[in-house]
């Protein structure tokens, strides 16, 4: 299938759109939530939490018989809540650290879950409840009445986020001062993590628990890179989660029943790697750009004082001088001969006859004007 | 019980151990986590390397997959160090994509050979005593062989790099000054975690690695102070959760190491609540013991400072403490009934009078 066709599906073929809407919603909901959870460093506490939504999904199945989606999401919504309750328990109860609660609540939860689930599937019905998509998630599985749960529970969760925006705001940047004006931040901590636990339970169905946690992680991550403002972030994470959704949809709809998690957190991870990399100002490349041209201004201002301060020990300041002595002068820096040529295109440096250097008359002034530069600052 | 139960159990049990004794350092170090992401991104290790060798069987594949481990502990480093996004977020991102990337290439291009993603998570140790390994002219499952030389390597580099790894656990800065290379101990620690993981997950599959690593640990960690102790009560829980885990799988008809993790979660609650000094119950022991105790402190000072006053017979009434010092009426009984017991104070006329040791009770407590 071609990517033509991919696309021609994305807005006409009615199972695809409905499934690329589900992952997109899926997206959206979690990139918002997931930034709030980046910002606060509770970037593994997603991934505690979606494993622990396991056994929920296993124990309302056990109980109810029923494997409708809104049953399951129910289950592991509670699961979820009573994982945050145990880390938080266990952090202040005892001198376990929050890794180790983490990591503790995350694979005896899960552990129980798989127990349950293998339990479940000595009965025929419970093969065929496809509980074991959950792990991996299965998004071709997505029928317009889940879309619209899933819809419904991540509408509530962002006009949840959108209504106690500044009280989150404050609590994610300025606890202690929120502390301070009264505002009850230990009931909007559990709140806001409370909101996790929805972002888990939405995409249990397209991207299953063992993956979830990246689609908290990753879409926010990436918009980091991009902004400073928190507003902006939020967006562009769920622009982000909704690319990587809508991705994984489009592979799902390329059947060879492909698991759509992985692809999900796959395309996320790259928007992730990508922005790192290539966001301007806070990426890589630009820190790499940045440092290079710091460098290179101030080994071109130290040649040029250096040529100058040579320069002054002569009759003629505009004396020549060889390239090994001004090596030396620099320490032996790197780039020097780099240097003289820029600085000559800039009409700043003359060569002379054996690979002497002069100062040209706006090099003197270009010079003299750096050293006052240094010497003001020093005297600050 | 038949020979391949007992296997099983040996496994179990070598597994268990195996993943105890680095699963102490991680705790120590606050490095709980990394297991949950070496755990998963050994699986890429075994993918890769599996396309190259074409062998499921091959050695290459262990060492592959370890250095997977390694080289996640390293990514998350360097995403790290940019600065750009915090250590925990480093982790989230690093290892669900690696993972992801080895999902992906086993149901694309290596699914239906033996290596399946189900068992990734759930392992497969009720197959493990089929294949098997005669070394020396004893015949035992391989998977014996295996963690029983993992256990071997982890206990004699515990054992020879103890004093290092003590030290750079709890005072890093002294280690660091002392010239005992912390990053070198750090990798050999990670490299550890990685091998550990890589063998036990082709029985027990990735979670039940951190099941097994920081569960009977962070119990241990409950029930001692001392680093040996420690080590040892959580292999020994290890090994129980092992046993009682595979017992619990065989009465459900369960998955064995979902089963093992679930008795992992069952016992750290059991040493939660029950461990003899940090235990729930002996916390709440203590808070109500040291109640008591204040209540009669503050009786015996009371009876003091009235001492020889004109108000004294009406102070020393048991009825005017409830007034005077808020106590509920069967709140002072209690006190007044455990201050006879021990002697603080004694009934004169209706009224109470300090003995000799409720007087010095209370000369103690009005020093400090």
């Amino acid at each position: 299938m071609d990517f033509g066709t991919l696309f021609a599906n994305l807005f006409l073929d009615y199972t695809v759109r409905t499934i690329a809407l589900g992952t997109a919603v899926l997206g959206v909901v979690s990139g918002a939530l997931g930034s709030f959870a980046l910002l606060r460093r509770q970037s593994l506490l997603g991934d505690a939490l979606s494993h622990a939504a396991l056994p929920g999904v296993a124990l309302a199945f056990l109980f109810t018989g029923s494997k409708t989606p809104i049953t399951l999401m129910l289950g592991a919504a509670a699961a979820g809540v009573l994982a945050i309750l145990a880390i938080l328990g266990i952090t202040r109860a005892t001198r376990l650290k929050e890794d180790t609660a983490l990591a503790l609540v995350l694979s005896t939860f899960f552990g129980f879950g798989l127990m349950l689930l293998t339990y479940l599937q000595r009965n025929p019905d419970a093969r065929q409840a496809g509980l074991t998509s959950f792990l991996f998630g299965q998004a071709a599985t997505l029928l317009e009445r889940d879309v619209r749960l899933m819809a419904i529970f991540g509408g509530l969760a962002l006009l949840v986020l959108a209504l106690f925006w500044k009280e989150f705001k404050l609590l994610s940047f300025d606890r202690d001062f929120g502390d301070s004006v009264g505002l009850p931040m230990h009931r909007l901590d559990i709140l806001l993590t409370s909101l996790l636990v929805v972002a888990v339970v939405i995409g249990l169905q397209a991207v299953g628990v063992v993956l979830m946690s990246a689609m908290l992680v990753a879409p926010g991550a990436a918009a980091r890179q991009w902004t400073d403002r928190l507003d902006r972030m939020v967006l562009l994470a769920g622009v982000f989660g909704a690319l990587a959704g809508v991705a994984g949809a489009l592979a799902s709809s390329m059947g060879r029943g492909l698991s759509t998690g992985p692809i999900i957190v796959l395309a996320a991870s790259v928007i992730a790697l990508v922005s790192l990399l290539f966001a301007p100002n806070r990426g890589v490349l630009a820190a790499w750009l940045r440092r290079r041209r710091n460098q290179r201004r101030l080994l071109a201002n130290q040649v040029l004082a250096d040529l100058y301060r040579l320069g002054q020990q002569h009759a003629d300041p505009q004396t020549a001088h060889s390239r090994a002595a001004l090596r030396v002068m620099a320490f032996g820096a790197a780039g020097v001969s780099n240097t003289l040529n820029a600085l000559e295109k800039r009409g700043l440096v003359q060569a002379r006859p054996d690979d002497h250097w002069a100062l040209t008359a706006a090099g003197t002034q270009a010079a003299e004007s750096h050293l006052e530069d240094v010497a003001a600052e020093e005297d600050r | 019980m038949s020979a391949p139960q007992l296997e099983i159990q040996l496994i179990a049990a070598l597994v268990a151990v195996a993943c105890a004794l680095p699963g102490v350092f991680l705790v120590l170090r606050r490095m709980a986590m990394m297991s949950d992401a070496i755990s998963h991104t050994v699986l890429l290790g075994i993918v890769l390397l599996f396309f190259v060798v074409r062998d499921l069987e091959s050695p290459w594949l262990i060492l592959g997959a370890a250095g997977m481990g390694v080289l996640t502990v390293v990514l998350v480093e360097v995403v790290n160090n940019t600065g750009l996004v915090k250590q925990d977020a480093a982790i989230g991102l690093v290892f669900p994509a690696l993972f992801s990337l080895a999902v992906i290439l086993i149901s694309r291009f290596a699914s239906g050979v033996h290596l399946d993603t189900d068992a990734v998570l759930l392992g497969e140790l009720a197959f493990a005593p089929f294949e098997r390994l005669t070394v020396l002219g004893i015949d035992l499952p391989k998977a014996v062989w295996v963690m029983g030389g993992i256990v071997l390597i982890n206990l004699s580099l515990i054992a020879v790099f103890y004093k290092e790894l003590k030290l750079a656990t709890f005072d890093p800065a002294l280690a660091a000054a002392l010239g005992l290379a912390p990053a070198a101990l750090h990798y050999g620690l990670m490299t550890m975690v990685s091998v550990t993981a890589v063998g036990a997950f082709e029985s027990v599959g990735s979670v039940l690695v951190v099941a097994l690593m920081v569960g009977p640990a962070a119990a241990a960690r409950l029930l001692t102070d001392n680093l040996k102790r420690m080590l040892a009560l959580s292999a020994g829980l290890g090994v129980v959760s092992a046993i009682g885990g595979y017992w619990l799988a065989r009465g459900l008809d369960a998955n064995i190491a979902g089963s093992m993790a679930t008795v992992t979660g069952i016992l750290f609650v059991v040493v939660l609540v029950l461990a003899p000094e940090r235990g729930l119950v002996a916390l709440a022991q203590r808070r109500a013991r040291q109640r008591w105790e204040f209540a009669q402190a503050m009786l015996a000072i009371h009876l003091l400072n009235h001492e020889g006053r004109p108000d004294y017979d009406e102070e020393s009434k048991v009825v005017h403490l409830q007034e005077h010092l808020r106590w509920t009426p069967d709140f002072a009984a209690g006190v007044v009934a455990r201050a006879l017991e021990g002697e603080l104070v004694q009934h004169r006329n209706g009224n109470l009078e300090l003995m000799e040791a409720g007087r010095e009770l209370a000369r103690q407590r009005l020093m400090h």
